[in-house]
């Protein structure tokens, strides 16, 4: 079985967000880029189920992007994945766009099984993984924090409000995961040599037109400064009288 | 005849969820401004409340039933509403960004050859065109954008508009669904301990590293409890194990915007701050009187939670 595993570049968690001059991008200016955190969880379960398969099983990694996104594809494959490839563009693609993007790639590599990480942490929009499995005819589950395959036959829990779902499909599938689904591995320092000689292939991303247009983007409305009421719980009366009269939100 | 805007509810264990009414009011108010006509649709087996759709000035209902579909199935639903909105010629499409409909919109979309825009925060009519402003970079940044594709999709954040009532006439529909694609589907729904979640929750309490440790979150449980809110937590003590992921709130946790949210001996990491600044009013409680969660805190405590908690929640069981 060949199983694709997706990996967006994305900045850093830690990272502030200024808005560039244009006006319709963010300002790159000390922006550190990292493997989204939920593909490290999508890596790993890859992998782990690598293992589990056994034979010639074979995980492969995908990013759409430019030359940058190679440092998050390197770090995949440190953690074990065997080989890379990297949808070459230097547009900015939409959701739309990337799915269309991964989906023919995922055909043309012939995986049945493919894990994304949940949501990226710069658009947040959680949709890609839904989106590559329609246009590809593939089941998909999405939020999962477990899964479970046998045979044919795909076992998920996926965390929706309140609890899981447990939900039962067949491959071919799409995974999207969520925090909780495993503990991802570090790089050993074999690894990172090994991925220093695994070859990433280059190859144009299908390109599409995007179905969304960015009018702006702005910073959202600054709090006002709010009052400090006390260093006790003698403060306690009147941020309860705040909370009803003031606020009226108790 | 006018064009037409497909409102899709969910309901969860044969009852339509609160956002549901969110998505049917936003609908009303989309179609007014553009001149549609509002077909609203759910799946599932019996639904209690349907009828209280028409509260919020949608009256065409249509209800595709079958036992089997009161349980989610993303293979079934989406087959349905995409041959439904292609019947009616839906040339919009909204719902609720909850679970359901994260899961569902895009795949919908990709179908129908729609746009999405999801977790919308604000939708307006500006020259017949919908602009929408969602948060980026877990509320980091706003976005305004719009769709160029000939059917449009959106999804709202839930608890962000308040359903408007408008009491309309209630025209139902119901349609029997023979075989459906149950390829994929729910077969047990595990819920959680606790009551509710941070997703939903109109008031959220949350706790940090500051507790010291998870046994001392009784004090977050107990405020809680008292305010009828939900439990929350910081990234660091989910991380350590105090705490299960689905209380994380920030970036890589949950985005929140309840009416209320009390941060308890959290500092305010930019990833926390990002998942909950967009909170209508928040109170901070903290010994440090530097923590970078009084920049985003309408009212603080600078003082010990240990001390202050109790008393907090002691005084809120007192009001009536």
């Amino acid at each position: 079985m060949k199983i694709a595993v997706c990996v967006s570049h994305v900045p850093d968690t830690a990272t502030k967000i200024n808005i560039a001059a244009t006006g319709n991008e963010i300002d790159q200016t000390g922006v550190t880029y990292i493997i989204n955190p939920y593909d490290e969880f999508a890596v790993e379960e890859a992998l782990r189920t690598k293992e589990k398969e056994g034979g010639d099983t074979q995980v492969v990694v995908i990013s759409v992007g430019n030359d940058a996104n190679k440092e998050t594809i390197r770090k995949a494959l440190a953690m074990g994945v065997d080989s890379g490839i990297l949808l070459k563009t230097e547009n900015k693609m939409d959701s739309f766009g990337i799915a269309k993007a991964l989906s023919e790639e995922i055909k043309s590599q012939g995986c049945e099984l493919v894990f994304m990480g949940k949501q990226s942490v710069d658009f947040d929009n959680q949709i890609i993984p839904q989106m590559t499995s329609a246009l590809l005819d593939y089941s998909c589950v999405s939020v999962v924090v477990e899964f479970k395959l046998e045979g044919q036959n795909i076992t998920c829990e996926r965390e929706i409000e309140g609890g899981k779902e447990v939900v039962s499909t067949k491959l071919p599938c799409i995974i999207s995961a969520q925090k909780g689904l495993n503990e991802p591995r570090y790089a050993s320092l074999k690894g990172i040599m090994a991925a220093k000689k695994k070859t990433i292939e280059e190859k144009p991303a299908v390109e599409t037109e995007n179905q969304t247009e960015i009018i702006g983007l702005k910073k959202p409305p600054a709090k006002a400064h709010g009052r400090i009421l006390g260093t006790d719980s003698s403060a306690v009366p009147e941020l309860v009288r705040l909370l009803r009269e003031e606020a009226k939100v108790i | 005849m006018a064009n037409t805007i497909l409102a899709i509810l969910e309901q969860r264990e044969g009852k339509l969820k609160k956002s549901s009414f969110e998505t049917a009011s936003v609908a009303a108010k989309i179609a007014k401004n553009l001149n549609l006509t509002v077909v609203v649709v759910a799946i599932g087996n019996d639904i209690s409340n349907l009828e209280e759709v028409s509260n919020y000035g949608v009256s065409n209902v249509t209800h595709f039933k079958n036992n089997v579909l009161s349980n989610y199935s993303s293979s079934a639903y989406t087959k349905i509403i995409t041959e439904y909105a292609k019947e009616i010629s839906a040339d919009y499409l909204i719902t609720a960004n909850t679970s359901f409909g994260k899961d569902l919109a895009p795949r919908v979309g990709i179908k129908l050859n729609a746009g999405c825009l999801v977790d919308c925060v604000k939708l307006d009519v500006q020259n017949n065109e919908v602009i929408a402003t969602r948060p980026i970079y877990a509320g980091k940044a706003l976005m305004e954008t719009k769709l160029n594709s000939n059917i449009k999709l959106f999804t709202i954040r839930p608890n962000v508009f308040k359903p408007e009532e408008n009491k309309v006439e209630y025209n139902l529909t119901t349609k029997n669904v023979d075989n459906p694609d149950t390829s994929t589907i729910v077969s047990e729904f595990k819920k959680a301990e606790g009551k509710l979640d941070v997703a939903e929750a109109d008031i959220i309490v949350s706790g940090g590293r500051g507790l010291k440790s998870a046994e001392e979150f009784k004090l977050i449980e107990e405020l809680a409890d008292a305010l009828g809110a939900a439990v929350g937590a910081s990234r660091a003590v989910v991380d350590a194990g105090w705490r299960p992921h689905r209380e994380q709130v920030g970036q890589t946790g949950k985005t929140v915007s309840p009416s209320l949210y009390v941060a308890c001996g959290i500092s305010g990491a930019i990833q926390h701050l990002a998942g909950m600044s967009s909170s209508k009013y928040i109170v901070a409680i903290n010994k440090d009187k530097d923590a970078p969660i009084f920049g985003v805190a309408d009212y603080g405590i600078n003082g010990d939670v240990f001390e202050i908690l109790p008393k907090l929640t002691e005084a809120i069981k007192l009001l009536d």
